[in-house]
C-alpha cells in the first residue's frame, strides 16, 4: 500500500509542530524550576484545594452522567417515542455549543434571581457560585461523552442473550445486572473517563457559574489563569503540569480499557 | 532504495507541514499612512475612552492632518499588564494602579523605571475612590465599614490578586481597620472577617458589579466610585444607593507610554500627546462626565455635587508605596493568602 | 417461547418504559434544552430590534469575521492531518501505534487554559522563541496567528478520532483490490477510500468546526482582547457581558448557539445518510 512515508511523515511532523513542541516547552519550563519550587507551588494548600475541587466536581458530574447518560442511551436505543430524532440530536448540543455561551446561559438559569434559581433559593438550595453550580456545568459538558460511548455498544448488544437469560429464569433486573452491565461496562467506563477528563480541564462554562473563592470554589484552570495574572509563570506551569500528568494518565487508562475490551470481544 | 524514498517522503511531508504552519502564522500587513494607537486599559474605563478617543482624534487631525484610530483592549488590570509583558504591543497602558505599570517596567524594560515622573500628578490624570453600593432603601442599614461584618451581610468584592480595583478595596478596608482598631493586627482581624462575608470572588471589578447587580447576589458591593455611579446610571436608576464610608482611599489609576513599543510603531509623539491630552480641560470634563474625579480644580468645582469630600488615605503615605503594599498584602504567601487560604 | 413472551422478558412494561422515557426527557430538558432556550430568550428579551442592533456593531461584525477566518484556516488543516494520520495508522503496521494514537488524543484531555499557556510560554515576549520573534518583528501571540495556533491545538484530534475507528473497521481490502487493478495511490484514495469515509469525515469536520468557532479558554489566554482585532465571537460575548450589555452578549451568544443548532441538524442528516450507507453494505 502506498503513501506511508507521506502520511506518516506528515502526521509526525504536524503532531510535533502543533502539539509536541509546544507541550515540551511547558515540561522544559517545569524542569527548569527545580523540584522543591515545583512542589512548593504545584502542591501548595491552595493548589491542592483547587485540584480537590476540580477532580471532585468532575468525578461527581461524571457519576451523574454515567447514571443518567446510561438512562438516556437506553431510552434512545430501546424505545420508540415521538421526537426521538430531535432528542438524539440534542444530546450532542454540549459538543457544539461554545462553553462560554453555556456558562452565561447556566448562570442566567441558576443565579438566585434566575429562571430556576428563584425557586431553589427560598428552599435554601444555592447553586450558582457554589460547587453544585460547577457540577451542573460539568454535567452539561460531559453528558454526550457517556451517551455516545454507551449507545453503539447497547445497540450492538443482541437481544438473544437477554432472551436466553430470561429463559433461564432470570428476572429483568438480574438480566440487566448480570448480562447487560458487564457488556456495556467498558463503554460506560470510557464515557465516564472522557467526561471526567473534560470536566477537570473545563474553563469557559465554569468560571461564570463558580464563585472563584480560593480554597472553596476556585477550580484548577482558574488558578492557572490567576497565577498568570500575577506574573507567576512558574506557579502556572507547575499547576498545569500536575493537571496534565493526571489527564495523561486518565487517557492512557481509557485507551487501556478500550484495548482490553477489544481483545475480550475478539476484535 | 525503499528506505531512501521513505525518508525523502517523510522530509517532504515535514517541509509541507512547516510551510502550512508558516502560512497559518503569516499576519496581515498594516497600512503605513494611518496611525494606529493601541491603548491597553483596565475594565471600567471602556466608556471613558469611548468618550475621549474621538475628541483626541479630531484634535490630532486638526493639528497634523493625520488620522488616528484606536485599538482598545480592556480586562482586569493585572491580566492586561501581564499581556503587555508577554508581548501585547501596547503603545500606551492606562491601568488601575501604578504597581501594574511598575511590573511592566521591571519585567520587560519596555519603559523606564521612573515612568511615573513623565506626566503630572504621578501620571494619574484622574482619580477615584472606593465606596459602597447597596440595594434600594439600604435594607441592611449599611453606613460604614463596621456594618459589613455584621451577621447575615454578604459583601461582593473582586479578587485582589487579579483585579486592580480589588486591591484598592482591600487597602481601603485595611485603612479602616487600622483607624478603628488602632493596630495592624486589628486591621488584619477586620479584613479577615470581611472576606469571610464574601460569597463570590470575581477576577475583576466588572465581574463583581455584574454579580451584584445582575445576579442579585450580596447586600453590598465594594466598588470604585466611578463604577458605582455608572452602575446607577446604566443598570437602573433608583435601584441602588451609594454609601460613602468614613474612611476610604485615594485611588490613582495611572497612565504611561510604553516607550519601546511606541518607538517601534513610530507612535512615540502621538502617544505622548494622547496622554497629555487627558490633562486638558476638555478631557478632564469628559473624565468627570464619566464619573472619575478630575485633577483640574475648575472642572472639579463644576462637578462637586457628584463627588463629595471624603477622608482619604493614600498608598504612598499610609502603605509605603505600591511595591511594599503588593509584597506585604498580595504576593503569594502575603496577608491575603493568609486570611483566605487556610480558612 | 412465543414471540410475545420473549419480548416481554427482554423489555420493560409500558409503565416502566414511560417512566424511563419521562426521566430521560426531563433530565435532557432541564440540563440541555433549557440553557439553549435561555440564550435565545435573553437575546430577544427587548425585541428583535435590539438584537439586530447588537449584532450589527462593527466590533461584533469584526469578531464574526475573525471567528470565520480562524475556522477557515484551522479546520482544513486539521482535516488534512486527520486523513493523513488515519491513513498511516489504519493501513500500515508499525510499532508505537498505540502511543501515537494517545499522543493525537492528547490535546483533547488538556485543559484549554493550559493549551493557551503553552503558546504563551513558547511565543510570549519572555518565552522560548519570543525574543527572536520580537527581533524579526513577527507577532504570534496576542495576534491572529496565536489564536490560529491555539485553535489548531484544541481541535487537533477531532477529525482523526472520527476517522481512525471507521477506517480500521473498513479494513484495506478495497484499497488493495484497487491497487492490484493498477490504480496509483492518489487514485485509490480519491476513488475508493474517500467515498467510503466521506460521511465520517464530514462528521468529524463538523465537530471540529463547532469547537474551532466556539473555543473560549485557550483563545482567551492568547488573544490580547483588542476590540475589532483579536476578539473572537466567544470572547466578544464575554466583553459585552462585562459591559453590562446583556442583550448584546446574549445576541452574539445566540448566533453561536444557532451555529450549534445548524451543526446538530447537519450532523443528524449525516448520521441518517451514514446509516443508510452502511446499512446497504451489510
Amino acid at each position: 500500500m502506498p503513501g506511508f512515508g507521506l502520511t506518516f511523515g506528515f502526521t509526525l511532523s504536524w503532531l510535533g509542530l502543533i502539539v509536541l513542541i509546544p507541550l515540551a516547552t511547558i515540561l522544559l519550563k517545569a524542569a527548569g524550576m527545580g523540584w522543591q519550587e515545583f512542589v512548593a507551588v504545584g502542591l501548595s494548600p491552595r493548589a491542592i484545594a483547587s485540584y480537590r475541587l476540580s477532580f471532585g466536581t468532575a468525578a461527581a458530574a461524571g457519576l451523574v452522567n454515567a447514571v443518567l447518560g446510561l438512562l438516556v442511551a437506553w431510552v434512545l436505543v430501546r424505545y420508540r417515542f415521538p421526537g426521538k430524532r430531535v432528542v438524539s440530536a440534542l444530546v450532542d448540543l454540549p459538543f457544539a455549543l461554545p462553553t462560554a455561551v453555556a456558562g452565561i446561559a447556566l448562570t442566567a438559569l441558576y443565579a438566585p434571581n434566575g429562571w430556576i434559581g428563584q425557586f431553589l433559593e427560598p428552599i435554601g438550595i444555592k447553586v450558582a457560585f457554589t460547587p453544585i453550580g460547577i457540577i451542573i456545568a460539568l454535567i452539561f459538558v460531559g453528558l454526550p461523552f457517556v451517551v455516545r460511548s454507551v449507545e453503539p455498544v447497547l445497540a450492538d448488544l443482541g437481544r438473544d442473550v437477554e432472551e436466553a437469560a430470561a429463559t433461564l429464569g432470570a428476572s429483568r433486573f438480574q438480566t440487566f445486572n448480570r448480562v447487560i452491565m458487564p457488556a456495556i461496562g467498558p463503554a460506560l467506563l470510557t464515557g465516564f473517563a472522557l467526561a471526567f477528563a473534560r470536566g477537570v480541564g473545563e474553563y469557559g462554562s465554569v468560571i461564570f457559574i463558580s464563585g472563584n473563592m480560593p480554597g472553596r470554589t476556585e477550580i484548577a484552570p482558574l488558578l492557572i489563569v490567576t497565577q498568570l495574572e500575577q506574573y507567576d509563570f512558574n506557579g502556572a506551569t507547575a499547576i498545569a503540569v500536575v493537571m496534565m500528568l493526571v489527564s495523561f494518565t486518565i487517557l492512557l487508562l481509557i485507551n487501556g480499557i478500550q484495548a482490553a475490551s477489544r481483545r475480550r470481544m475478539g476484535i | 532504495m525503499i528506505r531512501r524514498a521513505f525518508i525523502t517522503r517523510m522530509l517532504t511531508a515535514g517541509t509541507l507541514s512547516a510551510g502550512l504552519m508558516l502560512a497559518a502564522c503569516s499576519g496581515k500587513p498594516s497600512n503605513p499612512d494611518a496611525i494606529e494607537l493601541t491603548n491597553v486599559s483596565y475594565d471600567p474605563t471602556r466608556e471613558l475612552y469611548q468618550d475621549i478617543n474621538p475628541a483626541f482624534a479630531a484634535l490630532w487631525k486638526q493639528k497634523t492632518g493625520k488620522d488616528v484610530t484606536f485599538k482598545m483592549s480592556h480586562g482586569g488590570s493585572g491580566k492586561q499588564s501581564r499581556a503587555i509583558i508577554d508581548g501585547l504591543s501596547a503603545d500606551v497602558a492606562t491601568l488601575a494602579l501604578a504597581y501594574d505599570i511598575d511590573a511592566i517596567a521591571a519585567k520587560s524594560k519596555l519603559l523606564p523605571a521612573d515612568w511615573q515622573k513623565a506626566l503630572p500628578d504621578n501620571s494619574a490624570p484622574y482619580t477615584s475612590t472606593i465606596v459602597f453600593l447597596v440595594r434600594k432603601g439600604n435594607p441592611k442599614a449599611i453606613r460604614d465599614w463596621a456594618d459589613l461584618i455584621k451577621p447575615g451581610v454578604e459583601v461582593i468584592t473582586p479578587n485582589p490578586k487579579t483585579g486592580g480595583g480589588a486591591r484598592w478595596n482591600f487597602l481601603a478596608a485595611w485603612a479602616y481597620g487600622r483607624t478603628a482598631g488602632g493596630s495592624e493586627a486589628a486591621a488584619e482581624s477586620y479584613v479577615k472577617q470581611l472576606f469571610a462575608h464574601v460569597p463570590v470572588l470575581d477576577s475583576g471589578a466588572r465581574g463583581a458589579t455584574t454579580t451584584f447587580v445582575e445576579r442579585g447576589i450580596g447586600d453590598v458591593l465594594i466598588s470604585w466610585e466611578n463604577e458605582a455611579l455608572l452602575a446607577q446610571v446604566k443598570l437602573g436608576k433608583g435601584k441602588f444607593e451609594i454609601i460613602t464610608p468614613s474612611v476610604s482611599i485615594l485611588a490613582e489609576p495611572t497612565v504611561a507610554v510604553i516607550t519601546e513599543n511606541a518607538k517601534k510603531h513610530g507612535n512615540a509623539e502621538v502617544a505622548d500627546a494622547y496622554l497629555r491630552f487627558l490633562y486638558t480641560p476638555e478631557a478632564q470634563t469628559a473624565i468627570a462626565r464619566n464619573f472619575y474625579r478630575p485633577r483640574d480644580p475648575k472642572v472639579a468645582e463644576q462637578f462637586k455635587v457628584q463627588f463629595p469630600a471624603m477622608t482619604l488615605v493614600s498608598v504612598d503615605r499610609d502603605f509605603g508605596g505600591w511595591a511594599k503594599a503588593q509584597k506585604t498584602y498580595f504576593d503569594d504567601g502575603g496577608v491575603f493568602d493568609r486570611i483566605t487560604g487556610q480558612k | 417461547m412465543s414471540r410475545e413472551t420473549a419480548l416481554r422478558a427482554t423489555s420493560e412494561g409500558r409503565l416502566w418504559q414511560a417512566l424511563l422515557i419521562g426521566g430521560a426527557l426531563a433530565f435532557l430538558g432541564i440540563f440541555l434544552a433549557l440553557p439553549l432556550i435561555a440564550v435565545f430568550a435573553e437575546a430577544f428579551k427587548t425585541g428583535l430590534g435590539a438584537f439586530v442592533l447588537a449584532v450589527q456593531t462593527p466590533d461584533a461584525l469584526a469578531s464574526i469575521r475573525l471567528t470565520l477566518f480562524i475556522a477557515a484556516i484551522s479546520v482544513p488543516l486539521n482535516m488534512i492531518f486527520g486523513i493523513a494520520a488515519s491513513w498511516a495508522i489504519t493501513k500500515f503496521e508499525f510499532s508505537g501505534k498505540a502511543l501515537l494514537i494517545t499522543l493525537i488524543d492528547l490535546p483533547f484531555s488538556i485543559s484549554p487554559v493550559v493549551s493557551g499557556l503553552i503558546f504563551v510560554l513558547l511565543f510570549g515576549a519572555n518565552g522560548v522563541v519570543g525574543p527572536w520573534l520580537a527581533a524579526h518583528d513577527l507577532k504570534i501571540i496576542f495576534a491572529v496567528p496565536g489564536i490560529v495556533l491555539a485553535t489548531l491545538f484544541i481541535t487537533f484530534p477531532f477529525v482523526a478520532r472520527e476517522l481512525i475507528p471507521l477506517m480500521m473497521e473498513q479494513g484495506k481490502s478495497e484499497e488493495e483490490a484497487a491497487l492490484s487493478l493498477g490504480a496509483n495511490g492518489w487514485q485509490t484514495f480519491w476513488y475508493v477510500t474517500l467515498p467510503n469515509i466521506r460521511w465520517g469525515l464530514l462528521y468529524g469536520v463538523l465537530l471540529c468546526n463547532a469547537r474551532a468557532m466556539g473555543e473560549f479558554g485557550a483563545v482567551s489566554v492568547v488573544s490580547g482582547h483588542i476590540r475589532g482585532e483579536t476578539n473572537t465571537m466567544p470572547l466578544h460575548v464575554e466583553i459585552l457581558y462585562n459591559e453590562y450589555d446583556f442583550v448584546g452578549a446574549f445576541a452574539v451568544a445566540s448566533l453561536l448557539a444557532l451555529l450549534a443548532l445548524v451543526t446538530l441538524v447537519a450532523k443528524s442528516v449525516l448520521e441518517w445518510r451514514f446509516d443508510m450507507n452502511s446499512g446497504a453494505g451489510h
